[in-house]
């Protein structure tokens, strides 16, 4: 293992974040931390995931999407960012893509994203 | 005036902080960091020390560097530089510094050798904006245009920006902030990009353009003075010293 890699590796035990398993076409639920003056909250943010990035490492983020009054929003969040409080996967979806961008050109029906029937955990199922 | 430091530029990562930034940092490593020899006012007029880092094999080290070093009684060094110095800060020939040479929060200048971009467009060289798409240019779309007037003066004036070789200059990045030291492993993190590619050499100095914090070690961060303070006081100095620096 390069330098580098040791560094990142050991940053990411230091933050101790636990990362469910989750890819493109899940629905999570995303806890970000938001200070407003002195106190400070957690505003959950639910959407479908469309995107990940850079993998597992330090660098790695994902892209959440979700109507929004009527609006996509779409948020990316670095997966190790010390503002995230919690990452839970409230719906699995089965999708054929890594990359989810199609679903910025639908609405409704055919935005749909169809259920995975039988989830088993991956082999490489942490993060 | 402090030494400065030679490293080497591993490559570049980013930390997370506790406030939920994060800050895109250059990996810079001290290996075997040692002074090679002294400059003294008496022998050469002004003071000053001189670093080598890094490890040579001795046979691929000229006679002439090899007896350099052997007079030091260092191992031979693949990177040699030269650090302007204040008397009162001369550092004893030998000596290894270590990382703590720096304090976090303090500004650096990085100086090192840029990535060679070879023969290079005036577009990509002085960021000129080139010719229109349409409207009649042909061929000549990165090109750079005019350089000049008419008859009077009759000649393109010297300095010109045009065309021509770019990249692999020193370039000095100046007030770089030092994010987190690790001395065991001998790392400086720096917030930023440093010139240079990943595995090159670079110096490092204190920011001239800041004011130099008071926590600084003089006249160095010496591996012998660290190993002499923690033999004194094993439990108590440790932590106190390497705490997050």
């Amino acid at each position: 293992m390069n330098l580098i890699a040791q560094i990142e590796a050991e940053q990411i035990a230091a933050l101790g974040k636990e990362i469910p398993d989750f890819k493109a076409g899940d629905t999570i639920r995303v806890g970000y931390k938001v200070t407003e003056g002195t106190r400070s909250r957690v505003q959950n943010y639910e959407g479908v995931c469309i995107s990940r990035k850079n993998g597992k490492g330090i660098a790695g983020s994902f892209t959440v999407r979700k109507i929004s009054f009527g609006e996509g929003v779409e948020r990316v969040f670095p997966l190790y960012s010390t503002n995230i409080d919690s990452i839970t996967v409230v719906r699995r979806g089965r999708v054929r893509r890594a990359k989810l961008y199609y679903l910025r050109a639908r609405r409704g029906k055919s935005a749909r994203i169809a259920e995975v029937a039988n989830y088993k955990p991956g082999s490489g199922a942490e993060a | 005036m402090r030494s400065g430091v030679i490293a080497k530029k591993v490559g570049m990562t980013r930390l997370f902080m506790e406030d939920g930034k994060q800050i895109p940092v250059t990996v810079l490593q001290l290996e075997n960091l040692q002074v090679v020899a002294q400059r003294t006012p008496e022998r050469d007029g002004y003071t000053a020390v001189q670093l080598g880092a890094g490890n040579a094999k001795a046979k691929r080290t000229s006679k002439a560097m090899r007896g350099h070093f052997a007079v030091a009684n260092v191992a031979p060094k693949r990177k040699i530089a030269e650090f302007r110095v204040s008397p009162d800060n001369m550092i004893g020939v030998g000596e290894e510094i270590s990382a703590e040479h720096y304090v976090a929060g303090q500004k650096v200048d990085v100086a090192g050798t840029s990535i060679g971009k070879g023969f290079a467009g005036a577009m990509k060289r002085h960021n000129f904006g080139g010719l229109r798409a349409s409207h009649g240019v042909s061929i000549s779309h990165r090109s750079h245009g005019s350089t000049g007037q008419c008859q009077d003066p009759g000649k393109v004036f010297k300095g010109k920006k045009m065309a021509g070789h770019m990249g692999a200059v020193r370039v000095t990045t100046q007030n770089l902030e030092v994010v987190r030291t690790d001395a065991e492993r001998g790392l400086i993190m720096v917030k930023g990009a440093v010139p240079g590619s990943k595995g090159g050499w670079v110096t490092i100095k204190d920011a001239v353009k800041k004011k130099l914090p008071e926590n600084v070690p003089f006249p160095a961060a010496l591996k012998s003075a660290m190993a002499a303070a923690a033999a004194e006081a094993p439990a108590a100095e440790a932590p106190a010293e390497g705490g997050e620096a």
